[in-house]
């Protein structure tokens, strides 16, 4: 009984998450087809999707930090947030794709070989792919251990969209640097935690 | 010890910087500043310059609201938001360096004393983006003229202001340009006469937020050419610094003219987007043309050159 009733709320809350993680979205693209982006509305348009990407990858990345820091496990909400992450990915490549590039695909074709900042980028959305293919339950069944070994591609899919972030700018911008540097904190309280618990680990066998 | 060879201020004797403010404010008030609150409102009187281009100018929203000066905030919209406590009057601007005749100019005498010309040039900005603005302004040969340039002069060196009370980009300078903003040019790119110092937009004083109330417009050039809030400009025998180039030389050359054969190393420079021309589904993308499409006017400049090596 306590379990179901944990259960639904569990789901009801993924559900609420699910449909107010593509508000900022449907918002702005709201806004840009009544022309209140500003003057370059594609390109803001763009800026927003690749931004909230970003945010939900690094709030994917922040659950186990958070549950190794102060014991709140929200685990449960991790993939939710991780889809997010990956469906904003979908809509700021197709944005380019579509509303900046126009179907440009000789273009597009250029970019993707020749320049690194949209080489990273590409590769951190090339990296996304299977982790949302596999993020079911039969999946996770099916892979066993490698499932944990192949969603560590997310620390690298991380990395090149950082990479990403900080060369969309002309210089370097405070605002990426931020996040940035919240990501690489993210990643260094696992390393911590990773290396913390083999020393504790050997310590147990040594004695 | 050098600045005790020069009588100095008593601290009592400076100007609180509130009192010469309020002192603008009552001179305003009572009409003694009339002239240059006149020229704000009134706009400028002016005649249609050369090198028109038959394309539709940007809405003057746009123009206003987009834009990079990196003075007042990174973002487009900063400057427009920002800009606001930012004192564009009175101003004058020196001419100095192989000069015969070094001179410093009031901004306001100068609109007064020319004629200004209206012209309409495309606007492309290194970032692929591009717009068709309606400067007023005066050829820059004319000014510089006025300054009897020696034989000697053979690249020209300009000056932005350096204002972090008014210009809040300029108080951190991290990862960013070390203000003040410096551009250049080569003397004969300076007396092209496409070359514009620009003091107004669609027949307006211009706003601060495109650089008033001096700024460079050199067309077939990407825009982070045209130096705003122009203070100095020195005429030099060798090439001076430019403010980008400093900052990623392999990214910014000193020529930055527009080339849709040589690529920014992040981005492709074949084709711009055009800004206000279409909203969301509608922003068209164009193919970029060679110095923006004044070859006719200035590839001569360039004769012999590798555009490659000297981008």
């Amino acid at each position: 009984m306590v379990i179901s009733v944990w259960w639904t709320r569990r789901s009801f809350l993924n559900l609420l998450l699910y449909t107010s993680g593509f508000v900022p979205a449907c918002w702005s693209f709201w806004l840009g087809v009544h022309d209140k982006l500003g003057p370059d509305p594609v390109r803001s348009f763009e800026h927003i999707l690749g931004l909230w990407a970003f945010r939900f990858l690094l709030a994917s990345l922040a659950i186990t930090p958070l549950r190794i820091v102060s014991g709140v496990n929200l685990t449960g909400y991790r993939r939710a947030v991780g889809l997010l992450a990956f469906a904003y990915v979908v809509m700021h490549v197709a944005a380019y794709i579509a509303l900046d590039l126009r179907f440009d695909f000789v273009t597009l074709y250029r970019d993707i070989t020749r320049r690194p900042f949209l080489i990273f980028g590409m590769a951190a959305f090339l990296c996304l792919v299977p982790l949302a293919v596999t993020s079911n339950r039969l999946s996770i069944r099916k892979l066993g251990r490698n499932w944990r070994y192949l969603h560590r591609l997310v620390y690298v899919a991380l990395i090149a969209a950082s990479i990403h972030f900080l060369m969309a700018f002309k210089t370097w911008h405070v605002n990426a640097i931020f996040y940035v540097l919240f990501g690489i904190g993210l990643l260094s309280v696992r390393g911590i935690n990773f290396l913390w618990g083999k020393r504790v680990h050997r310590r147990i066998y040594a004695e | 010890m050098a600045s005790s060879f020069f009588p100095q201020p008593s601290p009592s004797e400076i100007t609180l910087k509130e009192h010469y403010l309020r002192r603008r404010t009552i001179l305003a008030s009572t009409g003694l500043l009339a002239v240059t609150h006149a020229a704000k409102a009134a706009g400028l009187q002016t005649s249609p310059g050369p090198f028109g281009t038959t394309e539709r100018p940007t809405p003057r929203e746009d123009i206003t609201h987009y834009n990079n000066f990196y003075e007042f905030g990174l973002d487009k919209s900063d400057p427009a938001r920002l800009s606001g406590s930012f004192h564009a009057r009175p101003w004058t601007l020196r001419i100095d360096g192989a000069v015969a005749k070094p001179i410093t100019i009031d901004v306001d005498q100068q609109i007064t004393a020319h004629k200004i010309e209206n012209r309409i040039y495309r606007m492309r900005c290194v970032e692929a983006w591009s717009m068709v603005i309606p400067w007023d302004g005066i050829p820059l040969a004319e000014i510089l003229r006025k300054a009897e340039p020696l034989g000697s002069a053979k690249f020209v060196a300009f000056r932005s202001v350096m204002r972090p009370d008014e210009m809040p980009g300029q108080k951190d300078s991290f990862g960013n340009i070390a203000w003040p903003y410096v551009e250049g040019l080569r003397l004969d790119e300076a007396m092209n006469p496409l070359t514009l110092l620009a003091a107004g937009l669609y027949g307006e004083i211009l706003p601060n937020q495109n650089g008033a109330p001096l700024r460079l417009v050199v067309p077939w050039k990407y825009g982070f050419k045209g130096i705003k809030s122009l203070t100095t400009i020195s005429l030099l025998e060798t090439m001076p610094p430019t403010s980008w180039n400093r900052l990623a030389p392999d990214e910014y050359g000193f020529y930055a003219n527009v080339n849709p054969d040589v690529d920014h190393p992040r981005w492709s420079q074949a084709s711009e987007r055009v800004i206000g021309s279409g909203g969301f589904f509608g922003e068209k993308r164009q193919p970029t043309r060679m110095f923006n499409g004044y070859g006719e006017q200035v590839a001569g400049l360039y004769a012999g050159m590798d555009l490659r090596k000297y981008y």
